[in-house]
């Protein structure tokens, strides 16, 4: 399991207005790609030196497939990149604060301690 | 020798501006209320005529990132563009671009190394709304230099909270012996109870009301040993999952000084979150 690896999904994709965009419409095809292109990119280099070891578990990849706020948070993805992400994907079909509030309802069943978010 | 004109601790709420700058139907109900509290706060600002602005917040993985993340950094530049796409995007926050004041912070950095803290360093920063936010409340012609100081509270593992009183308690001493004739205003932001993420998010009020009286009580009472009496890493779990930004507030604790009461208090309950407003004048009370 890589909760860092899921974070730097979370991350990358956030502040990219395109990926935003591919995520929202194609979640499987994005996390593949994303997987397999960019998911050993070391992010303040350049292309050539990248890493070789970083990969996804299953349950990570069918977190992502399915756009699963809720089995992220399980896997310990940082909550403030599935949250920012989530929003920027989902807030647009709803009223004010209604996303939001979905988000908290689907959590409802989960309490303290919360799943580990250490790196 | 700098004079410490200020000393200033906040939440710093990212949806400030786009309701005070809302209008007609999107001006929410309670925007009224906040502006005036804000421009109240401002007031204490302006009060202690500071020439020179340190900035304490926490970038929110927008250029630190799990690969190479500091506990503690100043930003030493001339200038720091600010404010972040994803900002802009789910904030409404416009870009900005504040004026660095380098030689605080290569004071900053020398000292606080010489001190015991290992501070990281950034020649160009790219702030966010931890440092913007209470930029726009409390200074909105963003006129003056800054020395922004990031902290980790966000990426675990972090230091403990008495980590956070100690750097507030240097940062104080430090900008009192820079060897310059200026005002400095020591500003902080951080949080209250918070959840972001999680089942306890959004709700009406922030996650602890509980949790939010006592801390302002310990802030407005410069109350370090109550505080730390209670509030340990693990604890702050508790309050709500992003409750760590309380540290924050901490090394404020430390920059005022120990059993130091606030000047100035004022809070606010909004949905989601407590607001909170703290301001210490270590030259005595400024007449308004």
């Amino acid at each position: 399991m890589s909760k860092y690896l899921l974070n730097k999904f979370l991350y990358t994709v956030d502040r990219d207005p395109e990926l935003v965009e591919r995520y929202r419409a194609d979640p499987a095809g994005t996390m593949a790609w994303w997987e397999r292109e960019m998911a050993n990119t070391v992010l303040n280099c350049t292309a050539g030196e990248k890493s070789t070891w970083l990969a996804f578990d299953e349950p990570e990849r069918r977190a992502l497939r399915e756009h699963d706020h809720v089995a992220l948070f399980g896997l310990g993805a940082h909550p403030f990149l599935t949250l920012t992400l989530f929003i920027a994907m989902f807030e647009r079909d709803h009223g004010p604060l209604e996303y939001q509030l979905a988000y908290a309802r689907a959590m409802s069943h989960i309490s303290l301690p919360y799943p580990d978010i250490a790196t | 020798m700098a004079t410490v004109a200020a000393v200033i601790a906040s939440t710093h709420h990212p949806f400030y501006y786009r309701a005070s700058t809302s209008t007609g139907a999107d001006w929410p109900p309670f925007t009224d209320e906040w502006v005036a509290k804000i421009e109240a706060f401002r007031a204490t600002l302006t009060r202690a005529e500071p020439d020179v602005l340190v900035m304490v917040g926490s970038d929110h993985f927008h250029q630190l990132w799990l690969d190479n993340m500091p506990q503690f950094l100043v930003g030493k530049a001339p200038f720091f563009d600010a404010n972040w796409y994803n900002e802009e995007r789910e904030f409404g926050l416009p870009r900005m671009r504040l004026a660095g004041e380098e030689d605080l912070a290569a004071y900053l950095l020398r000292e606080g190394l010489d001190a015991g803290f290992d501070l990281a360093f950034s020649n160009e920063l790219r702030i966010d709304h931890s440092v913007t936010c209470p930029i726009i409340t409390l200074r909105p012609q963003a006129d003056l230099p800054v020395v922004p100081v990031y902290t980790n509270i966000f990426a675990p593992p972090m230091p403990r909270p008495e980590r956070f009183v100690q750097l507030g308690r240097t940062i104080r001493g430090m900008v009192e012996s820079w060897p310059q004739d200026k005002r400095v205003a020591i500003i902080g932001t951080g949080h209250l109870s918070l959840e972001l993420g999680g089942p306890r998010q959004f709700g009406p009020h922030g996650p602890d009301p509980e949790f939010d009286r006592k801390a302002v009580t310990w802030i407005a009472n410069g109350d370090v040993d109550g505080c730390l009496g209670e509030v340990t890493l693990d604890s702050l779990h508790a309050p709500g999952n992003a409750t760590h930004g309380f540290m924050d507030f901490m090394l404020m604790m430390g920059a005022a000084g120990d059993g130091v009461k606030a000047d100035y208090t004022d809070t606010l309950d909004l949905f989601h979150t407590m607001e909170a407003y703290f301001t210490w004048y270590p030259e005595g009370a400024v007449s308004s």
